[in-house]
């Protein structure tokens, strides 16, 4: 079988894979992770590449080896693998061993692409301003969020994969070399510029121990009771109204006791101080290998305890 | 009507389960997962805003390699059917969310084993050269993820609505209020997992521009986001380890598009 006529994938066998990679982790299983999903993407180019069982038998078990790396990332290394796929059906020298150095050697750099830029960044980026939106009732929110993400995401499968076809084994030292680093790096800025943004604007809490409370002087606050009396007088006018609201917009207070609360106190020392000495307490202790889990029960606790003692509202 | 309600949620529950596994298309994220029951069940409004909660709380929640992060999917389904159909309130919906994410991660764990004898019934197949049958087997782990959400979902679904109002109403007010305090809190925990993947003593900086710059209210978050790319493409083109042998020549025009691109800003 030297001389076989080396027979090219259409753009449309592509598509089909490319199409396919998306079920990549469906059956991820704990022994060779997404093994089965890989060779289920393969599939349609080995059926056009290998027509004999034995051949098909052993692509199926060639590509139904250890697999696992972040499901985009997976999309170049395919493209890698059509291409030398292609030359091996052509008759050319390239073993079991090769094809699966290439798989190895490849997953474990783009895993380590994939993760940081995709998982921490686009889509906590992406979420807290669906998020946002949706916290305003937007319907926009959920609507952005999921067209945007799959536009990326799919322009991204598509186009990394041809890459890999294209470029065949030269793609790993493009990848892993300085295109992806800086990717990487400029999304780890802006991730962690928003991630300082979000700290201290969306983490809700709100130390409530009053510090002091003030009996405040007559006409330093505003009189409720006063004004309920002069409407069942019918003595309210419009005018008397209108200053009320002017007082209440500059600041006077609306009850006739002032109590500063803990929280007041922080917030003119530097606002979002609590929020960002919590995040940075669950970092250290991540960094302790302290499990979420753990943390989050803690969280409860000191929730529970703090409301129960009145130190947070 | 409420019978087409149960088959939707139920559907929902199901593509929900699917795509906790592939986190693809991202229909088991809280904004999406949770405003579809919202829809399907007649209250848009209160799954739009459990949605949001969740997601900020689900922002760090992340499988990487084979680590399995506490599940989005049944988080997000089940806490939205109590919320949306049995009378529970977002804020008791946020306080459950925790205890289902950590029984979904459990039941991902389970399916992800039991597959195992996927692997080796397709080892079997493949001997044939049988692409049926290895298609087969993925597909069929496939639909054991979506029953994983599915059959949560109906059986939440099997309670009479007033058990649940009964039993939150049993659940005592210190402990209500203390869960709402703690659901405040727990968004940190979803930040410093993010930050922790990213952060290098040089990024800290831009973490603690963003903080400085969250007290301006007037910048919303598309302006960040503004502020955010252009502090990230200035990175890329000033800091030193990009710039290796570059000492007088400027650019070094290796072929890089992406350099070729960020040079043109």
């Amino acid at each position: 079988m030297a001389e076989n006529k080396k027979y090219k994938l259409s753009k449309r066998d592509r598509l089909n894979v490319a199409w396919r990679s998306q079920f990549l982790q469906a059956s991820w299983n704990f022994e060779r992770m997404q093994n089965i999903g890989w060779a289920y993407a393969m599939i349609p180019a080995l059926r056009k590449l290998y027509s004999s069982k034995e051949d098909r038998a052993q692509g199926l078990k060639r590509h139904l080896e250890f697999f696992n790396t972040h499901p985009y990332l997976a999309s170049p290394i395919l493209g890698v693998t059509l291409t030398l796929e292609e030359e091996r059906a052509a008759g050319k020298e390239i073993d079991n061993a090769a094809i699966q150095g290439v798989k190895i050697g490849m997953m474990g750099p783009l895993a380590g692409v994939g993760d940081p830029i995709f998982w921490a960044t686009v889509r906590p980026v992406l979420g807290a301003f669906a998020a946002s939106l949706a916290l305003g009732e937007n319907w926009l929110g959920p609507i952005i969020f999921f067209l945007v993400w799959n536009l990326i995401r799919m322009a991204f499968l598509w186009y990394t994969q041809e890459l890999g076809y294209v470029q065949g084994g030269n793609i790993t030292e493009n990848l892993s070399g300085g295109l992806m680093q800086k990717l990487t790096q400029g999304a780890s800025v802006l991730g962690m510029f928003i991630m300082g943004i979000l700290v201290p604007r969306w983490t809700t809490m709100n130390f409530a121990l009053p510090l002091s409370s003030v009996n405040l002087q007559e006409g330093e606050y505003i009189d409720f009771d006063g004004i309920a009396q002069m409407a069942n007088e019918g003595a309210l006018t419009g005018d008397f109204l209108q200053g009320v609201v002017q007082d209440i917009q500059n600041g006077v207070s609306t009850s006739p006791v002032e109590v500063t609360t803990l929280q007041n106190t922080l917030d003119t020392l530097l606002p979002g101080i609590g929020p960002l000495l919590l995040t940075l307490a669950c970092v250290w202790l991540l960094r302790k290998k302290v499990s979420p889990i753990t943390i989050i029960f803690g969280l409860f606790v000191i929730g529970i305890l703090g409301f129960v003692l009145k130190i947070f509202a | 009507m409420e019978f087409i309600s149960i088959i939707l949620v139920l559907l929902i529950a199901f593509i929900a389960g699917v795509e906790g596994i592939l986190d693809e298309f991202q229909f088991h994220q809280p904004i999406v997962a949770c405003s579809l029951v919202g829809l399907a069940t007649g209250n848009p409004t209160e799954g739009l805003l459990l949605g949001g909660s969740l997601q900020l709380i689900a922002l760090g929640w992340m499988n990487i390699g084979a680590a399995v992060a506490p599940d989005a999917a049944l988080a997000s389904i089940a806490s939205a059917i109590l919320v949306t159909m049995r009378g529970a309130s977002v804020t008791d919906g946020i306080a459950l969310a925790i205890p289902l994410a950590i029984a979904g991660q459990v039941l991902t764990i389970f399916v992800r084993t039991i597959t195992v004898a996927a692997a080796h019934a397709a080892d079997q197949k493949a001997t044939e050269g049988s692409f049926r049958a290895v298609e087969f087997y993925h597909l069929g782990s496939l639909v054991l993820q979506g029953l994983r959400i599915a059959i949560p979902a109906a059986l939440i679904l099997s309670v009479p609505a007033e058990y649940v109002t009964d039993a939150l109403n049993a659940i005592p007010a210190w402990l209500t209020g203390g869960l709402a305090v703690g659901g405040g809190f727990i968004v940190a925990v979803g930040y410093a997992m993010v930050i922790n993947m990213m952060a290098t003593p040089k990024l800290w900086l831009f973490f603690a521009l963003g903080f400085a710059l969250a007290a301006v209210s007037e910048l919303n978050l598309i302006a960040m986001g503004i502020i955010g790319v252009v502090l990230a493409l200035l990175y890329i083109q000033f800091a030193p380890e990009f710039n290796q042998g570059g000492g007088g020549g400027g650019n070094s025009g290796g072929g890089d598009p992406l350099d070729d691109i960020l040079n043109d800003y």
